[in-house]
């Protein structure tokens, strides 16, 4: 393994406001409420980065845009884009995304997970390893993999 | 002897170093005990000590020392011998030398120094010992935090208690301070060290002491901490807060004049720097020295300081005015914080010299404003730049003015008259003198900016009149010479002001604003001496009410106006003007008030209500007039619908009752003499419908029945008890020459019951439904006359399907017996209710209903059975049953349990006598139970002064669950079954949490039974979701663990079953929730069930609900 971090001093930017529901007025018991694409990054938003004390977010790992979801397709695509081009974090990144996302909806969904186009340098290797069944089911088997991505998905503390 | 080998024992203990703190202070605590009970003298104490305060040991000695200094510290009140307190004194003293033992000796010095007020105090050579040997010896900076501390503590504390011993000193108190604070770096320290230089301040005042010598010295050691910033924001919770450092600090450096030189400059240099927190401190800093340097030192400053000043002002960004409502009595723009503080130092320094304001006038900024102002006519239209000039402008002129009464003058005389000729007020000549036009409104030229510059300057000039206890004691006339200013132009301005807010349309709120607040400002000057006559504030008052008259829609306008007369009315109210108290009378109030009289006007209805309400409610008087005016209203309007037939009017009458229940009836307690109106309201309420004998139009004004209902029966909740009797009376009276008495007469067989369906008139109706919330609400003293009859009546009517009839059944039978000289005992009017009333209708009706005399049941019971009569007539007795019940319930009557058990019966699938009831009744019965256990917010309650024994819900509970449990086990319809369920549901979930945990063992598996019962009908939903909540409580809570842990595998059952119930989707969010808390169980007994739980989370993670789908993600991660 490589010694040292990779990018040892990554931009961090401002989180977000949350964006408050306003629906709540929404009485109707029957009415459906699709999922839509900031309920996904609600979801996401808030996993760490595997190297940093920030969360993907403040690094603009994932922004809500890079969210794409269509609920009557059960489809949902998230593109992320690593800090730095040769990041080997960004299978880690990649892989919690989608453990989170596997644990958050429904299974009906087809989760894609992609790394931003011209943001990676084994680009294409990347997004095969990342949407590939077994790939990923094996990595999930791996218990020091599985015990990094859950230190990414637990929540940090001033989220509470 | 016992106590000296105590003692030694405790000495031994203080001194061993590695024992731990508790211990030392436990022994610390015993030494200085018995010392304050006179069992161990100081001497003795010493003596004993000698081993440790002289060994050679340092560590002991040290602690020997600090334990001495310790107990001094202990005490502090105890009357200590003078020779002693000397000697002591003198042994720290000699000790501060030595910097193993300092600590002691620190503590030692400050635990003597402090004494004050007991016998034994340190003498000033003493003390002057102890300062010149701290001067000498100690060099603070090299020490630990506390020591250092203690050290500015024993400085602060002997400058402080022994100044002539300190001044004796001189010079050398002065160096020691400077080479103290020099590179303090510790809050806790640097507050102590700045108080310590403003007493030193204080201390030498004279311009040749050692404060002044060394002032560049001193100041520089302070100096170097401005601004003050915290590198470490957090951690250090006990420290202390910026704030108050900051001020210490900024009175540090404001306590002597001789800074002045060095202060001053540094200040506006930081008052120059980027960061908000030193322009905000600055300008506090200032604000102090401003105050304490005097002016003479600030003069030379001046320059500067205003520079500064504009700088601050101008460059507080993102400010704009707002037109909105709730700024039509503020500045009607934010300020920060440098803002605020930057317009105080003005303020401050105006008032203290007003030579400061020739800087201000002569400014070319402030007066090149009045280009800017007549270069655009519109607010919107202007520049950002503009505007923040305007504002800024206005600010600083309005804030130099309200600073005194001569800087108002000058103000005024320098720049209103400039002001009223770009407004066009005024006019230049030919040859160069103002002309005052007084009749030329038509020219007035409407700069949005001078008229927000006129306001801002009136409602600073307002501020200056006197109160009327001053004024009479200072009649200066040439003071006030601005007020004769705004005299010589109050008409033209109010002229101005007006068209500006009558050439308004609605969707420009600027106009409006802007005129709506001059004419505030102009209305709200002063008493005698203001400068508007009284015409004048007629004139504003008039105009802002036809404002509001001739609107016929709510706009801003309209709001703004209101707000506008409201302001003025509570300001009226609030200064006794009497004068102009008359005037608003006059013109505000009896308008509007004759407009809700008359109802003839574009206004719709319930605008002129609001408008009325919110003016009246302003003045206790007003209230009055308005409800006189509210009455008239309502019986004009009355009269006009059952005459005329005239629907609007009645739709009138519902709204003016609906204000006097929302915006009068909550403020009785706050209005004296409300509640007599009222009462004279509801009386005339009364008369009304005695009058109107009939109806000649029929209505269905169900909406006009429950406002009068509701006003009429808070009205008697709020009165007295004699005004309640008054009503009673009165309303007693109106019902007996009513037609309804004949009701008692009619043959009560239950066809003839039957028959009456509908004779009831509206008339009765509207009758029978306000006599009943008159005895809703009335107090268990009030009399009620002819108790019998009534209840007969109220008996009738409750059969007929009038709820209210049952409520006021309910609250009669709650509240009597408790009052004087009640014409009927409970117990008689129980028996009327229960067997009489239908006695005649009984004989008649025994032919052909043999069955009626079968065993000790109670007639009513019988109808509520079904043994006679119809479906309707069941349902209704049942409910009827109910809300008797529940006044017996709440009074505590044992009556009750019969209630229960005839309601109960008639939950059973076949009833004693062997026939089936009808679903309906069975579920009337079952909500029968609700209204007998939930709070109503209609009657019989406190507001209703019903009659509560407390804890009767509890009682209740425990007397019919079991019968309910044992009746369920037994039930043999699956409909009896459910019904029965949602029985228990009512109760269970209307008892306090703590009965429920108390019988978890119990309960659980019948509510779980229950919510698996009540989960198949969408009708149960809401009782499901309370039965639910009881559950989710019984499972937080400690008590019902164990109970919760044998059941898990029926609890996580039922709640899987709920994860996906369709009719309520806080239910499935709360079954979701309850899961995740089961997690609290021990692992064992859940984990077999954790592929169950998943699965139903999983499937709940697609719940068309996005709060369900969230608890779901939750859930899902915690299983």
């Amino acid at each position: 393994m490589v010694s040292g971090l990779i990018n040892e001093n990554p931009t961090v930017y401002e989180r977000k406001e949350r964006r408050v529901r306003t629906d709540s007025t929404n009485t109707d018991e029957f009415s459906v409420e699709p999922i839509d694409q900031l309920e996904i990054f609600d979801h996401i938003r808030d996993i760490r980065d595997p190297e940093h004390p920030y969360s993907l977010e403040q690094l603009k790992v994932l922004t809500e845009d890079s969210v794409e979801v269509d609920d009557g397709k059960s489809y949902v695509r998230v593109t992320f884009t690593p800090t730095v081009e040769h990041c080997s974090m960004a299978t880690i990144i990649g892989l919690s995304v989608r453990v989170k996302l596997m644990r958050s909806l429904p299974p009906r969904y087809k989760i894609d997970i992609r790394v931003a186009p011209g943001s990676h340098a084994t680009e294409a290797a990347l997004n095969k390893q990342l949407n590939d069944k077994e790939r990923v089911a094996a990595a999930l088997e791996n218990p020091n993999l599985v015990e990094m991505v859950d230190e990414c998905l637990s929540p940090s503390f001033d989220d509470a | 002897m016992g106590s000296l080998n105590n003692l030694t024992e405790h000495l031994e203990t203080y001194v061993d170093v590695s024992r731990s703190p508790t211990h030392h202070a436990e022994s610390l605590k015993a030494i200085a005990a018995s010392l304050e009970k006179g069992v161990l003298s100081l001497n003795q104490l010493v003596v004993e000590m000698d081993m440790y305060l002289t060994t050679t040991d340092d560590v002991v000695r040290a602690r020997g020392i600090l334990l001495l200094a310790e107990i001094l510290n202990h005490l502090k009140s105890k009357p200590l011998d003078n020779a002693v307190v000397h000697s002591l004194i003198a042994f720290f003293t000699s000790k501060l030398v030595i910097w193993r033992s300092l600590r002691g000796a620190l503590t030692g010095c400050l635990a003597l120094i402090k004494r004050k007020g007991v016998a034994g105090v340190v003498t000033a050579t003493d003390a002057e010992a102890v300062a010149k040997s701290m001067a000498q010896n100690v060099q603070v900076q090299s020490f630990a935090l506390h020591d250092r501390k203690l050290c500015f503590e024993l400085w602060e504390c002997l400058v402080e208690q022994y100044p002539e011993a300190m001044i004796n000193l001189g010079n050398l108190i002065v160096f020691a301070t400077c080479e103290a604070i020099d590179g303090e770096k510790d809050p806790p320290c640097l507050m102590v060290a700045f108080h310590v230089v403003e007493l030193l301040a204080r201390l030498f005042p004279s311009p040749s002491g050692p404060v002044a010598s060394e002032a560049s010295d001193l100041f520089e050691f302070i100096s170097c901490y401005f601004p003050l910033h915290y590198t470490h924001t957090k951690g250090d919770e006990a420290s202390i807060p910026r704030e108050d450092l900051s001020r210490g600090l900024s009175l540090a450096i404001s306590s002597t004049p001789f800074f002045e030189p060095y202060a001053i400059p540094l200040l506006l240099e930081k008052l120059s720097s980027s960061l908000p927190v030193a322009k905000v401190d600055s300008l506090k800093c200032l604000k102090d020295c401003a105050v304490k340097y005097g002016v003479n030192r600030m003069k030379k400053h001046y320059e500067g300081l205003w520079s500064a000043l504009k700088d601050a002002l101008y460059s507080s960004p993102g400010r704009d005015l707002s037109f909105g409502l709730e700024f039509l009595t503020s500045p009607g723009f934010e300020m920060d914080e440098i803002h605020r503080e930057a317009a105080d130092l003005l303020q401050r320094l105006v008032k203290q010299d007003i030579s400061f304001l020739g800087l201000v006038v002569d400014d070319i900024r402030v007066n090149m404003v009045f280009d800017t102002i007549s270069r655009y006519s519109r607010y919107e239209e202007m520049p950002d730049t503009s505007k923040l000039e305007v504002l800024v402008v206005s600010q600083i002129l309005s804030v130099s003015a309200r600073a005194s009464v001569d800087s108002c003058n000058i103000i005024f005389q320098t720049f209103f008259f400039r002001l009223m000729n770009t407004l066009g007020i005024v006019e230049e000549t030919s040859t160069g003198d103002l002309v005052h036009k007084e009749n030329s409104t038509v020219s007035t030229r409407l700069y949005h900016g001078g008229l927000h510059l006129c306001i801002e300057l009136l409602t600073a000039s307002k501020d200056l009149i006197p109160s009327s206890k001053e004024s009479s004691s200072t009649p200066g006339s040439a003071q006030q010479s601005w007020s004769s200013i705004v005299n010589r132009f109050s008409v033209s301005l109010i002229g101005a002001f007006t068209s500006a807010l009558q050439s308004s349309n609605d969707d420009c709120s600027a106009d409006a604003y802007l005129g709506v607040k001059g004419l505030l400002a102009m209305g709200m000057f002063r008493g005698g001496s203001s400068p508007i006559s009284r015409s004048e504030f007629e004139k504003i008052l008039t105009t802002l009410t036809s404002i509001i008259t001739a609107k016929s829609a709510k706009t801003v306008k309209w709001e703004l106006a209101l707000k506008a007369l409201v302001c003025t009315g509570s300001f009226i109210d609030q200064y006794h003007e009497s004068e102009k108290a008359l005037s608003y009378m006059g013109i505000v109030v009896e308008n509007l008030v004759s407009l809700v009289r008359s109802s003839q006007c574009s206004l719709p209805y319930p605008l002129i209500l609001e408008a009325t309400s919110e003016v009246c409610s302003t003045r206790p008087k007003y209230v009055e007039k308005m409800v006189e005016g509210f009455e008239e209203a309502f019986c004009s309007s009355f009269s006009d619908f059952y005459v005329n037939g005239n629907f609007k009017s009645i739709e009138n009458c519902s709204h003016l009752l609906e204000c006097v229940t929302n915006k009068l009836l909550p403020r009785v307690t706050e209005i004296d003499g409300l509640e007599k109106s009222l009462v004279h309201f509801a009386i005339s309420m009364w008369n009304q419908i005695e009058s109107s004998v009939v109806f000649s139009y029929d209505f269905n004004g169900r909406e006009f029945v429950e406002a009068a209902m509701k006003t009429m029966g808070q009205i008697v909740g709020v009165a007295l008890v004699d005004s309640q009797n008054s009503i009673i009376q009165k309303a007693y009276n109106v019902i007996s020459s009513s037609t309804l008495p004949a009701m008692e007469s009619i043959p009560l067989t239950f066809a003839a019951l039957e028959g009456l369906q509908r004779d009831l008139s509206t008339r009765d109706e509207l009758t029978l439904s306000l006599f009943a919330s008159v005895i809703i609400g009335a107090s268990p003293k009030a009399s009620i006359p002819d108790v019998k009859p009534l209840i007969k009546l109220l008996m009738v009517s409750l059969l007929k399907g009038y709820i209210p009839a049952a409520q006021a059944l309910g609250s009669m039978v709650n509240k009597l017996g408790t009052g004087s000289g009640g014409t009927c005992s409970l117990e008689e009017a129980c028996d009327i209710i229960f067997y009489e009333s239908f006695a005649s209708g009984n004989d008649i009706s025994s032919d052909d209903s043999s069955k009626s005399k079968c065993g000790s049941e109670t007639l009513l019971s019988k109808i509520c059975l079904g043994f006679y009569g119809s479906l309707d007539l069941q349902t209704r007795a049942i409910t009827g049953l109910a809300w008797i019940g529940k006044g017996l319930l709440m009074r505590g009557d044992g009556r009750v349990n019969e209630i229960a058990l005839v309601l109960m019966e008639c939950l059973k699938s076949t009833s004693g006598s062997g026939n089936a009831l009808h679903p309906s009744a069975m579920k009337h019965a079952a909500d029968a139970f609700l209204i007998l256990m939930s709070d109503s917010g209609e009657c019989l309650n406190r507001k209703f002064h019903a009659v509560i024994r407390p804890l009767y819900k509890q009682r209740f509970f425990s007397i019919t669950v079991p019968i309910l449990e044992s009746l369920i086990v037994n039930s043999q319809t699956p409909l009896s079954r459910t019904m029965l369920h949602v029985a228990l549901a009512h109760i269970v979930s209307n008892v306090p949490v703590t009965v429920i945990l108390d019988n978890t063992k119990k309960l659980l598996p019948v509510i779980l039974e229950g919510l698996s019962v009540l989960s198949v009908d969408a009708v149960d939903k809401e009782t499901l979701f309370s039965l639910l909540l009881v559950l989710s409580g019984t499972l937080t809570d400690i008590k019902g663990k164990q109970s919760v842990s044998d059941n898990a595998h029926r609890i996580i059952e039922c709640l899987v079953k709920l994860t996906s119930y369709p009719h309520l989707m806080v239910v499935r969010e709360t079954a979701i929730q309850c899961l995740a808390t089961l997690l609290e169980l021990p692992h064992g007994r859940i984990y077999p069930f954790r592929r169950e739980v998943l699965q139903a989370v999983t499937k709940a993670l697609d719940d068309p609900k996005r709060r369900v789908r969230e608890e779901a993600i939750k859930c899902r991660q915690a299983w």
